[in-house]
């Protein structure tokens, strides 16, 4: 068979039944073979960073690889910004990409460029493929890399020759071993008992969660954990649903945006039990005052995040469910020998918190907040949420609380706009009955809103909540604050262009508008009615709404404006 | 805080480009680098000289890690194992200070590799200090050129 054959024979094996994607010259062959595929579904989306967003939601919807290819040159170069984005959240996806001929590479041929130069600093790890008998193996092992240990990124980059060369396809039986990739799962039984120590001897404790807790799978045994020793539990933007925010411990988000109690706790804790998280400093505003009383245990599969930005009293490299199953089968005994640590004064203090700061829906004219709020009710807080990057996406991940893991899905480390859409399509097509909405900014949404076709070819039924304040809100928040109001550029002129329901009914999506808060819910109610294809809801919120509680950059954790 | 780093790395295409580039990347200071293969012939061995804090060498060991095509990083200290260096210097030496220049390499067990017109071209092997000693050395004399090739270095013992 064919190269190309080879390839899409290995994606079958390795179980891929959706890819995203956008052909091209150098394609040709990979697309020709994809045409007999009988496994894989392949969806044509307009743009090739729509393509990579779509198979990055279907990712973090499923737990699966997503897969996207491109071709060679522009096509490679649309898709940088998907895969940095999947790479800094850690999520599985394999991107392959057409390369000219192995002859002419290096002679800046037509539609060349050095993908595997262009995207060596966004990925775990490239290959450029130069033996066509090599195909089975790199596929192979980019799943492998891609899928375990800290997931990410791979892309392979595939010369045109090596797809149209003839080779004998053989998959190989086991998998590839790797001398230099061998990620540490278990954790190591001394610290682990240390860490024992320190959770048991604790007065004003808390666990800090991270998305790495939704990656390994380890919800069930973070919240085991932290019921039995009733300790606070606060996620990270990537970490919403690791823990049910529903749950009388939770604490919701914390860092920047996250809740003033939330914030108020790590700046009083003795104990930090932090698992798969990374201190991002989204989280940890000013490091030299962040949490001056803590103790800190830090669960990370990746050896790299303990100890990058914060001092760690407790070091565990290991996967976050294995290690917490280890701790807690030492923990178990314990607690039932002598009682969890007492926790009735710190309790207390955070209750106090959680009454005197609460997060609000503030009152008067349309509020994003009471959108978010009514997108809860009205889904019952079962919906999977994909959101865009902005002000928006703040207020969804306050105000909608994530009951299970996957359930919220956002591109939190590289914070790009343009995710929601294409993301909330790959999503919905990876758990098809789950409803989905996409809560998107009237700035965001149009950094990819071509995707409305695939939406719309493909009878993709998300929502998109369109919060529309006219502005780059999130940047008209900064400049309010700290630049004396003066509002350079992020008026986008809302009312003079786009008609955002004209746009969706371009698309043969279906468009509404809602200005007034009684609208809200009917128009809710309507959309989610909807089988067969995107709806879009124009919410005409408050245009200089701000998000609050803030950390200011560069300012500590419990430093908060409007906390 | 300068620290040798051996790293033992998979012969493939790009990982010099890998490892370079995350150097760069993180913002870490390379004093030197020199790559040559091993005694498999799949696996090179590089050495890298950095200029860094302890917090930071322990986040360039672990970056290092973390990518596929290294396989081991070994922190290689001044006292534990053996550092060398080769410089090729071409030194002004006319025939008044010819002499001189000659004993000096002799001292340092230099050997002279080519003798043009007024200079001579002179090959010194040590380590970093040495080499560094006998430049100042011959800096009077003027240099007119000079290269190093970088640290290379293994365990003792
Ligand atoms: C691709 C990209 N460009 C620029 C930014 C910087 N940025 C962050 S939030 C934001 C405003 C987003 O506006 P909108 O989508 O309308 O959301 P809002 O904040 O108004 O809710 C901008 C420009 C970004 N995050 N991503
Ligand atoms: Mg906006």
């Amino acid at each position: 068979m064919t190269g190309a054959q080879a390839l899409i024979a290995s994606l079958e094996k390795e179980g891929v039944e959706l890819v995203f994607g956008y052909p091209g010259g150098v394609m040709l062959p990979v697309y020709d073979a994809l045409f007999d595929s009988k496994k894989i579904h392949h969806v044509l989306t307009r743009h090739e960073q729509g393509a990579a967003h779509a198979a990055d939601g279907f990712a973090r919807a499923t737990g699966k690889v997503g897969v996207c290819m491109a071709t060679s040159g522009p096509g490679a170069t649309n898709l940088v910004t998907g895969i940095a984005t999947a790479n800094m959240d850690s999520v599985p996806l394999v991107a392959i990409t057409g390369q000219v001929g192995t002859h002419v590479i290096g002679t800046d041929a037509f539609q060349e460029a050095d993908t595997t130069g262009i995207t060596l600093p966004v990925v775990k790890h490239n290959y450029l493929v130069k033996d066509p008998r090599e195909i089975p193996h790199v596929i192979q092992e980019a799943f492998l890399i891609a899928s375990t240990g800290r997931p990410g990124a791979v892309v392979i980059d595939m010369p045109v020759d090596m797809s149209r060369s003839e080779i004998e396809f053989k998959y190989p039986e086991k998998k590839t071993s790797l001398p230099g990739y061998k990620p540490t799962t278990a954790g190591h039984a001394r610290q682990i008992k240390e860490a024992a120590r320190l959770i048991m001897a604790a007065k004003r404790p808390v666990i800090y969660a991270g998305g790495g807790v939704v990656t390994s799978g380890a919800s069930k045994e973070l919240a085991e954990l932290a019921r039995m020793l009733e300790f606070p539990v606060t996620t990270t933007l990537l970490g919403k649903g690791a823990f049910p925010e529903t749950d009388k411990l939770s604490l919701g988000m914390l860092g920047m945006h996250g809740t003033s109690y939330a914030n108020f706790v790590m700046m009083k804790t003795d104990l930090i039990i932090a698992v798969g998280a990374r201190f991002d400093d989204r989280i940890t505003g000013r490091l030299d005052t962040f949490a001056p009383h803590a103790k800190v245990v830090h669960i990370d599969i990746d050896p790299a995040e303990i100890g990058k930005n914060v001092a760690v009293t407790v070091p565990i490299v290991g996967d976050a469910r294995t290690v917490l199953r280890e701790l807690l089968a030492l923990l178990k005994p314990r607690v039932e020998e002598s009682g969890k640590p007492d926790g009735k004064a710190w309790h207390r203090q955070i209750r106090e918190w959680k009454k005197e700061y609460p997060l609000t829906v503030p009152e008067g004219g349309l509020r994003p907040q009471y959108v978010v709020n009514e997108i809860y009710r009205l889904t019952k807080g079962k919906a999977v949420v994909v959101t865009d990057v902005g002000q928006h996406q703040m207020w969804s991940a306050q105000f909608y609380k994530a009951s299970r893991p996957r359930q919220f899905i956002s591109s939190g480390g590289l914070g790009t706009m343009g995710f929601g859409l294409p993301a909330s399509i790959g999503a919905k097509m990876g758990v098809p009955k789950e409803r989905v909405v996409n809560i998107a900014g009237d700035g965001s949404v149009q950094m990819n809103s071509q995707e409305l076709a695939t939406a719309v070819l493909n009878e993709v039924a998300v929502t998109i909540a369109l919060i529309n304040n006219g502005y780059l809100g999130m940047v008209r928040q900064w400049q309010e604050l700290f630049y004396d109001k003066r509002y350079s550029h992020t008026h986008l002129r809302r009312g003079e262009s786009p008609d955002f329901v004209k746009l969706a009914e371009a698309y043969g999506a279906r468009g509404m508008r809602v200005a007034e808060p009684e609208g809200v819910e009917p128009a809710l109610k309507e959309a989610f009615k909807v089988n067969d294809g995107p709806v879009l809801i124009d919410f005409i919120v408050e245009q200089e709404e701000n998000v609050f509680p803030m950390v200011a950059p560069g300012a500590s954790l419990d430093d908060m404006i409007g906390g | 805080m300068k620290h040798t780093l051996s790293v033992l790395v998979e012969n493939k295409p790009g990982v010099l480009a890998r490892v370079a580039g995350l150097f760069a990347r993180r913002g870490f200071n390379i004093d030197s680098l020199a790559v040559g293969v091993t005694e498999k012939p799949e696996i090179s061995r590089m050495t890298v000289v950095v200029d860094v804090e302890e917090h930071s060498l322990e986040q360039v060991y672990k970056q290092l890690n973390k990518l596929i095509n290294v396989i081991k990083v070994v922190d290689l200290p001044d006292e534990n194992s053996v550092q060398r260096e080769m410089v090729l210097v071409k030194v002004k030496a006319d025939t008044k200070a010819r002499a001189e220049v000659i004993e000096i390499v002799e001292i340092f067990r230099g050997k002279i590799v080519d003798v043009g017109k007024g200079t001579l071209s002179v090959e010194v092997t040590g380590p970093s200090s040495k080499l560094r000693a006998f430049e100042d050395l011959l800096r009077p004399y003027g240099m007119v050129e000079l290269v190093r090739t970088g640290t290379i270095a293994l365990p003792r013992g």
